[in-house]
């Protein structure tokens, strides 16, 4: 967490605000009849959007609020509560307050803080179902421990004014205050007594919904001297038992809470020893603003007082991103054609053409450079969310953890940032969960309590390598082998660590003793997997028995390029993904040798692999149909190898990914086209599929 | 003129001039006649460059490369069994644009741009089984020739087209 966070917060005030925004039109345009599911979604991915930043930058205020908000929004598009215009008007009343959030924080200038409250406390009551549409609190009722300066209200029912419903619904409402208190009286009108420091407005207003003025009456009673425990520990159990209404703000029950989903802290953030709450008797209630006030972060170090109205960067659709990438694409084209017309001629004659031409191509691949950079992130915008993760889980499993973070400031593609996060989540977990031992086992084996895991990215020739490292046990060979044996997974004993070690990605194979709810089910490592392979990376895993465990995954750059080798087949070009290449070799006819006569296999290196003729897959007319006259390209794929039979090698390019689903469909065994330098399209092979279909 | 329609209208909508006439651009296949409105054509454009994708249907050519988009071209003269899939620099490629997807249909010619009253317009009649007519929005005539109009958004949008990876229609 070492590194600075600031550079990032334009970008948070940017999103949240856009996202705002779009809460507060989708929850405008809302059908409440017949809510649309996909809009009740965008609202929560809004709010959950402003959550996840909110918390990631410490702006915990905001955070406070949309997690309530999310938690609300949750029940409602789980169907679990009725859309109501209450929920509607609390929404955008918690989305006004965190606009105001938002400019404090991003001018320096000072946000009210217990503003918040009243908001956040109704939001909770929605969400717990037990305010209904027609019961909309605008003040919550705080109710004061019986010594502080609030006073007694008494309210008496008059006889056959209320139904038994709505005196239930009333008793309700002040049954956290003081359940006992109901008292019925002999010519059957009942009366409540409460103590609170809410004026007797508020609570008439909370009165008015149920009963009309004329059926009760309500004295304030003098401030009582002598403190009554009794109902006041009662109460005080109801709340710790979660049935409080939700017009108070209870530390302990919140802290529960916050805890319980990992979330981001909730009203007050305990470890911090400023804000945690000093008396270990349950108070029911921070009675008044100051103490609320403690409830928020207070004063944040870093605002700034610069007027940042005028952003310094502009958001772009992505579409309108892609476009320019077309057409950097198609320029790059069109030179390819230009330089093979320009090279039959004559250099001296036609000189100043030649170093216009060298000046175009400059400039072309300059101007590419700079648009693929548009969609280039910094990785770190996924590392920031581990730290808490890490923290949280370890302290979870009772180990001690160090998390270390390497090149947050590699930059890859806007896309690939956003489908890694997931792989990593799972990658991170699996380390503090198997690979980091206990603090104890440590000691023993002599290693420092605390468990190292580092999370680092570079670049590494044209692709981007992020690699999570932690100094833990190592995988346990015979404990994969074994359970491999188990689970029917055909392996040598005395296979190579890194075969051994490729098992783990292996659907249902977890090494864990007991499934643990941070991992330990099996699904996971080969979701990774097919996740990194879909967008054309690779893993790899190193291990070390005692020293720890290296787990990197190889990316490419960018989703819309591709580093390809195009191939020759018949008349036709394909490309294949460069990254699935082991090598590319003519094999001699000594090697080559068929199976039960017509399978086909090439020995390379001590190994059989099974041939596939291209031609024979996509039915085209090759040049040879003889392995020893064409080319066979060694690819990989999961840990076990092919050798794809071709006329010829044609070269080695970087390729602009095109999809073939745009205006056509899925075709099997491709995974997309792309504009070869003579402007025909080429085919890229989609290597899994290939395979797969010539089984079939 | 006409008012430009959303491409994802119903089938039945066309570029509809006051009387209720319509304007069709009409090709050639063979020697018959067939029309398609006008609004769904993108642009014409000669036949080159195509890359045959494999194991598609004998009627899809392949793709090409228009201006960095990935178009999908089908013979029409294979499709519908008429005249002579021959390729030459005159054999011409028309664009449509049909449900925001860009297909290039191969013809034999392209001949004219027409504007059809509706009571020249006549319902397909029904041909059995040999012949399926329900791509056939109906025939006009025009200077005594017979245009077969194609509903072509139905026809891109079939199964037995295998443009598509969900039937739209």
């Amino acid at each position: 967490m070492s590194f600075d966070l600031q550079q990032f917060h334009q970008i948070f005030f940017d999103e949240a605000k856009e996202n705002l925004e779009e809460m507060e039109r989708q929850l405008l345009t809302l059908d409440l009849l017949n809510p649309d599911q996909e809009e009740v979604n965008a609202v929560f991915r809004a709010a959950h959007s402003i959550k996840g930043g909110a918390a990631t930058f410490g702006f915990q205020d905001m955070a406070d609020i949309t997690h309530v908000l999310e938690s609300l929004l949750d029940k409602v598009r789980h169907g679990e509560l009725p859309f109501t215009s209450a929920i509607i008007d609390a929404a955008l009343q918690a989305g006004d307050i965190l606009s105001r959030q938002l400019r404090g924080h991003r001018d320096g200038a000072e946000t009210s803080e217990e503003e918040a409250i009243p908001v956040i406390t109704k939001l909770k009551a929605l969400a717990e179902g037990k305010l209904d549409s027609t019961v909309i609190q605008q003040t919550p009722l705080v109710a004061a421990p019986p010594n502080s300066s609030g006073h007694q209200i008494r309210i008496t029912l008059l006889a056959g004014a209320t139904t038994p419903a709505q005196r239930d619904t009333l008793r309700f409402e002040f049954e956290p205050h003081d359940p006992a208190l109901w008292v019925d009286a002999e010519d059957g009108s009942s009366s409540i007594t409460l103590h609170t420091c809410s004026m007797p407005s508020d609570i008439e207003e909370i009165l008015s919904f149920v009963v009309s003025p004329e059926h009760y009456c309500l004295e304030t009673l003098p401030p009582l001297e002598e403190s009554r425990p009794e109902p006041v520990a009662e109460a005080t159990e109801n709340l710790l038992e979660g049935e409080g209404f939700g017009f108070f703000v209870d530390p302990a029950q919140l802290k529960a809470q916050a805890e319980e989903d990992q979330g981001f802290g909730f009203f007050v953030d305990l470890p911090s020893p400023d804000t945690a709450t000093p008396t270990p008797s349950p108070h029911p209630v921070p009675a008044s603003p100051e103490n609320n006030a403690g409830a928020e972060p207070g004063e944040h170090p870093r605002r700034r007082a610069s007027d940042r109205e005028a952003d310094t960067s502009i958001r772009v659709s992505v579409d309108k991103v892609d476009q320019l990438v077309n057409l950097v694409g198609e320029l790059v084209i069109t030179h390819a054609m230009l330089a093979q017309t320009i090279s039959r001629m004559d250099p001296v004659l036609h000189e100043s053409l030649f170093s216009g031409m060298g000046q175009l191509d400059r400039n072309s691949r300059d101007l590419q450079e700079a648009v693929m950079s548009i969609r280039m992130l910094p990785i770190g915008s996924v590392f920031s969310r581990f730290p808490r993760m890490v923290r949280d889980i370890a302290a979870k499993l009772g180990k001690e953890v160090e998390l270390k973070t390497i090149g947050e400031s590699t930059e890859l593609d806007k896309g690939l940032i956003e489908r890694l996060s997931d792989p990593l989540t799972h990658l991170v977990r699996n380390s503090l969960d198997h690979g980091i031992e206990d603090p104890e086992q440590r000691e023993l084996a002599g290693k420092p309590r605390k468990g190292t895991l580092t999370l680092q990215a570079y670049h590494q020739g044209g692709s981007i390598t992020i690699e999570v490292l932690d100094d833990g046990a190592g995988l346990n060979r015979e404990k994969i082998l074994a359970k491999a044996a188990s689970n029917n997974l055909q392996v040598s004993p005395d296979a190579p660590d890194h075969e051994v070690w490729q098992l783990i990605f292996a659907p249902g194979l977890s090494t864990a003793e007991e499934i643990t709810d941070v991992s330990g089910r099996g699904v996971g490592m080969d979701v990774v997997k097919r996740n990194i392979e879909g967008m054309g990376g690779r893993v790899e895993i190193s291990s070390q028995a005692g020293a720890g465990t290296r787990i990197s995954i190889r990316l490419p750059l960018t989703l819309a390029i591709l580093d390809g080798m195009s191939i020759g087949v018949g008349s036709q070009t394909f490309i294949i993904p460069l990254n699935m290449i082991v090598e590319s070799l003519q094999p001699k006819r000594s090697e080559v040798s068929t199976v039960s006569s017509n399978g086909r296999v090439v020995h390379v290196r001590g190994e059989y692999l099974p041939v596939v003729a291209l031609h024979e897959v996509f039915s085209i007319v090759p040049v040879t149909t003889d392995p020893c006259e064409g080319i066979v390209v060694i690819l990989e794929l999961e840990g076990s190898k092919v050798a794809l039979f071709v006329d010829a090698l044609l070269g080695q390019h970087q390729v602009v990914i095109k999809s073939l689903e745009t205006n056509y469909r899925k075709v099997r065994g491709v995974s997309g086209a792309t504009i070869m330098g003579d402007g025909h399209v080429g085919l890229i092979l989609d290597v899994p599929a290939l395979i797969q279909l010539s089984r079939s | 003129m006409s008012s430009p329609q959303e491409t994802n209208r119903s089938t039945s909508e066309v570029s509809v001039v006051a009387d209720g006439s319509a304007q069709y651009l009409t090709f050639t296949l063979g020697k018959e006649e067939y029309a398609v409105d006008i609004l769904k054509v993108q642009e014409i454009r000669g036949y080159d460059a195509v890359t045959a994708i494999a194991n598609a249907p004998p009627f899809i050519k392949g793709v090409i490369n228009l201006r960095g988009v990935i178009v999908p071209i089908v013979d029409m003269r294979i499709k519908f069994s008429v005249g002579e899939a021959t390729y030459t620099e005159f054999t011409v490629v028309i664009i449509l644009n049909v449900l925001n997807r860009v297909v290039g249909i191969v013809v034999d010619g392209v001949s004219d741009v027409i504007t059809l009253p509706p009571e020249q317009m006549k319902a397909a009649p029904e041909f059995g089984a040999t012949l399926d007519t329900k791509y056939i929005k109906g025939l006009g005539t025009v200077d005594e020739r017979m245009i077969i109009l194609v509903d072509i958004e139905k026809l891109m949008s079939s199964r037995d087209m295998e443009l598509m990876d969900e039937v739209a229609a």
